[in-house]
């Protein structure tokens, strides 16, 4: 029976490996395919031009915005949205002043420091990039009226109109959306750690930042990995695309201050009719993310701890 | 185990006619979708011509239009065709109207399928490419239209009643006319009369009044400009006109045309110098470069700035903020003269077409399609759009004895102004990408909030333009 024993497996993989592949495989071929040709979009002439489209790549100064764009978000979303979750978390469910009984707990009126984190995450990208933009608003945005009002009147800055600080201000709405699920992420992993182990480092005399770097964190790690890859997918795709389309000036400015690789093929091929560039700019795209994900999961390869 | 692997031959035959079965069908789909021409000649018998029915409609045959459901609605059209079947009552039917949001993906399937229908409205977030339409051979020349005499002067053919450009616009470099843009827009500055009088001026005819009078609303505490810095795209609609009126319209042709060197000109720096100077004196609302149109417009519609770039849409599409002030009274200005050594005179303006309407190679009844448009472009059906939808039509005139809203009626004495002095650059329907994100955004922007000097920005644009005409994938136009 032994050599039946592929087949009999393979049996049970057929159809979905074959779903698998009409659904994911195949357009990811697809698309390789396309970024060869000089296909417009709109018409279903086309024919092979080779290399062109990469070649045309490395001479287009706003792909290279993008991917600067879309690395700086790659690289800081993912720190940044991470901490403050990891913080807010730990604060939640273990930083708290000790009470009787319990052995640890959150600060005071956690429970609703809870949901007010979570709430963003029930709005929609386009309604928070909305909302931020309000805020932004340098003649009637909350953020000028609050400077004036505390009497920095002189500092009026243009927000998402002024190329230096354009990306950190879209940057900081998406850590807004985004920080509130991973509280509830890490809220969640935090609490299937044994309470004994903090207990017994308590008693050793340990601070809270001992037993977050001792404990907390070593014990979360494989959540605060998946969280990693999973944020910094979410900074190369659609939301990402969506912040910068809705917020930012032209979109992609001001001066291609925000340009991103989703919203650049996008452009590309709805706007301009390239549709085969925009396919070789989002493979190179697709090089980017498993670049980032490869190194991701080597970085944070250590020994699994049991408990 | 059995060979379940081998079958036999009649199994393989069976199996091959039944592959045959399915592939046959979709073999047809396919050269339908890419050739088109399966679709043969389907077109209706030609009516007989007479003064009545100068294009010579087939007066019972059937008429199929489609209508781009944008701003405008669809009931314009509807009424036309109302019109239509008076003068063709036995068509009574078999006239269809339909209107969508979505013009591509409703009418490619019918282009490609030989079978698309006799009027398009081809408008909308979802227009279709009109190079690539007029490059696959998939429009009517509409001359048979343009040389028909017109509805309300048998005397005067449809051509002479157009406002000047639109039989231009609707051509791509050689002598058809592909579409026939129905709407018409005026651009420039938009200010409030009122707003104006309150600081005892008058609309400044010239550069130096302009800063004079931006002067005096600075002490007041009034910006004199403000424009979306979110879409800097909208400062040409006075810019461009400026620059002609400066360099004379040859500036602009070779703008359009791409040509080497074509922002160095002279007429670029001043109008760029003019206004930089604007930005540097403090006469643009503060805050500008991160406001959107919509927001834009609101702070001038409150009065915080006096001028704002823009089309003849802002009337309704302010209507609300502008209505809180009842005595607002809107108006267009012209761009300013620079100097008395200024090439075209004052009141140079940009104006042209929207809402192109074409009839497909493939109509069954283009005649019919064609009428519709000279009923349309008639003074009835012109005035009934006018009073519907608040814009201009490209009928020339026609809006005698209609009591226009305050924008439209100032468009209207500003284009009289004009006369044969109307611009139409088409950088923004030729090359959208480098009209509205490189010049836009990438450079006027950056100039206009005081991040980059106007030399700086005419060389970076200048580059733009280059990289437009080296890029193989840009369809190129001249004019």
């Amino acid at each position: 029976m032994k050599h039946g024993k592929y087949r009999f497996i393979a049996g049970f993989l057929a159809l979905p490996l074959a779903i698998y592949a009409i659904f994911v495989i195949s357009p990811f071929v697809q698309a390789i395919y396309y970024s060869f040709t000089d296909w417009t979009g709109l018409s279903p002439d086309m024919k092979m031009v080779g290399f062109d489209n990469y070649a045309r790549l490395f001479r287009d100064d706003v792909f290279w915005a993008a991917v600067g764009n879309s690395v700086t978000l790659l690289l800081l979303l993912p720190v940044v949205t991470l901490s403050l979750g990891l913080f807010f978390a730990f604060m939640l469910n273990v930083g708290g002043r000790r009470r009787r009984k319990a052995v640890i707990g959150g600060v005071r009126g956690s429970g609703a420091y809870k949901i007010l984190y979570f709430f963003p995450q029930v709005l929609s990208v386009p309604i928070v990039a909305l909302l931020f933009q309000f805020a932004y608003n340098p003649e009637s945005g909350a953020l000028n009226a609050f400077f004036k009002a505390v009497g920095l009147g002189r500092v009026q800055p243009d927000w998402l109109g002024d190329p230096q600080i354009a990306l950190w201000c879209v940057m900081a709405a998406m850590v807004w959306a985004n920080v509130g699920f991973y509280v509830v992420l890490f809220s969640a992993g935090m609490s299937s750690i044994p309470k004994d182990f903090y207990e017994a480092a308590l008693l050793d005399g340990a601070n809270r930042l001992n037993t977050f770097f001792r404990i907390t964190l070593p014990l979360l790690w494989d959540t605060v990995q998946t969280g990693w890859i999973y944020m910094g997918i979410l900074a190369l795709d659609v939301s990402a695309f969506a912040f910068v389309q809705i917020m930012s000036v032209g979109p992609g400015g001001p001066d291609y201050a925000t340009e991103v690789l989703p919203l650049y093929v996008y452009q590309k091929t709805f706007r301009d009719g390239q549709a085969g560039y925009a396919t070789a700019i989002g493979v190179s795209l697709l090089i980017v993310t498993l670049v980032f994900s490869a190194v991701v999961l080597r970085l944070g390869r250590r020994e699994r701890l049991e408990f | 185990m059995g060979s379940t692997s081998e079958f036999n031959r009649r199994d393989l035959v069976k199996r091959a006619a039944a592959l045959g079965i399915v592939a046959v069908p979709a073999m047809s789909v396919l050269s339908a979708c890419a050739g088109g021409g399966s679709g043969g000649d389907n077109k209706v018998e030609k009516g007989k011509k007479s003064a009545r029915n100068p294009l010579a409609v087939n007066e019972s045959a059937g008429l199929d239009v489609v209508i781009f459901d944008g701003g405008f609605g669809d009931k314009y059209a509807k009424d036309a065709q109302g019109e239509y079947l008076k003068s063709f009552p036995k068509a009574d039917g078999k006239v269809k109207l339909s209107s969508t949001q979505k013009i591509q993906s409703t009418l490619q399937p019918r282009f490609n399928g030989g079978n698309p229908p006799d009027l398009v409205d081809n408008s909308g977030a979802e227009q279709m490419d009109f190079g690539t339409l007029v490059a696959k051979d998939q429009l009517t020349d509409l001359t048979a239209l343009l040389d028909a005499p017109s509805v309300d002067d048998p005397g005067k053919k449809v051509r002479d009643t157009l406002r000047p450009g639109v039989v231009e616009m609707g051509q791509f470099g050689g002598k058809e006319t592909w579409i026939l843009y129905y709407a018409y827009t005026v651009y420039g500055v938009w200010y409030s009369k009122s707003n104006l009088r309150k600081l005892d001026a008058e609309y400044p005819e010239t550069w130096d009044d302009m800063l004079a009078l931006c002067a005096k609303a600075k002490k007041k505490g009034v910006a004199g400009w403000t424009y979306p810095g979110k879409y800097p795209y909208y400062l040409p609609f006075s810019l461009y006109p400026f620059i002609a009126k400066i360099g004379g319209a040859e500036v602009l042709r070779k703008i359009d045309n791409l040509e080497p060197n074509a922002w160095k000109d002279p007429a670029v720096k001043a109008a760029f110098d003019a206004y930089y100077e604007l930005y540097k004196k403090g006469y643009v609302l503060k805050g500008s470069p991160g406001l959107d149109h919509l927001q834009s417009q609101k702070a001038w519609a409150e009065g915080k700035a006096l001028f704002i770039p823009n089309g003849s849409w802002v009337e309704n599409e302010s209507a609300k903020q502008i209505a809180k002030n009842p005595h607002f009274d809107l108006a267009v200005g012209a761009p300013s003269s620079l100097s008395d050594s200024d090439k075209m005179p004052y009141g140079t303006l940009w104006a042209s077409g929207g809402e192109p309407y074409i009839v497909p190679r493939k109509a069954r009844n283009a005649e019919g399609g064609m009428e519709l448009l000279r009923i349309m472009l008639s003074r009835k059906s012109s005035q009934n759009f006018i009073k519907q939808v608040s814009s201009l039509t490209s009928l020339n005139g026609g809006t005698e004895g209609l009591t226009l809203p305050p924008g439209l009626a100032s468009a209207q004495v500003a284009l009289q102004k004009a006369g044969q002095n109307i611009v139409n650059p088409r950088l923004q329907d030729w090359y959208v990408a480098l009209q509205k994100e490189r010049i836009g955004v990438g450079a006027l922007g950056e100039m206009m909030a005081g991040r980059m000097t106007p030399d700086e920005a005419i060389k970076k644009i200048q580059k733009y333009a280059d990289d437009t005409r080296d890029d193989s994938s840009v369809k190129k136009y001249k004019r």
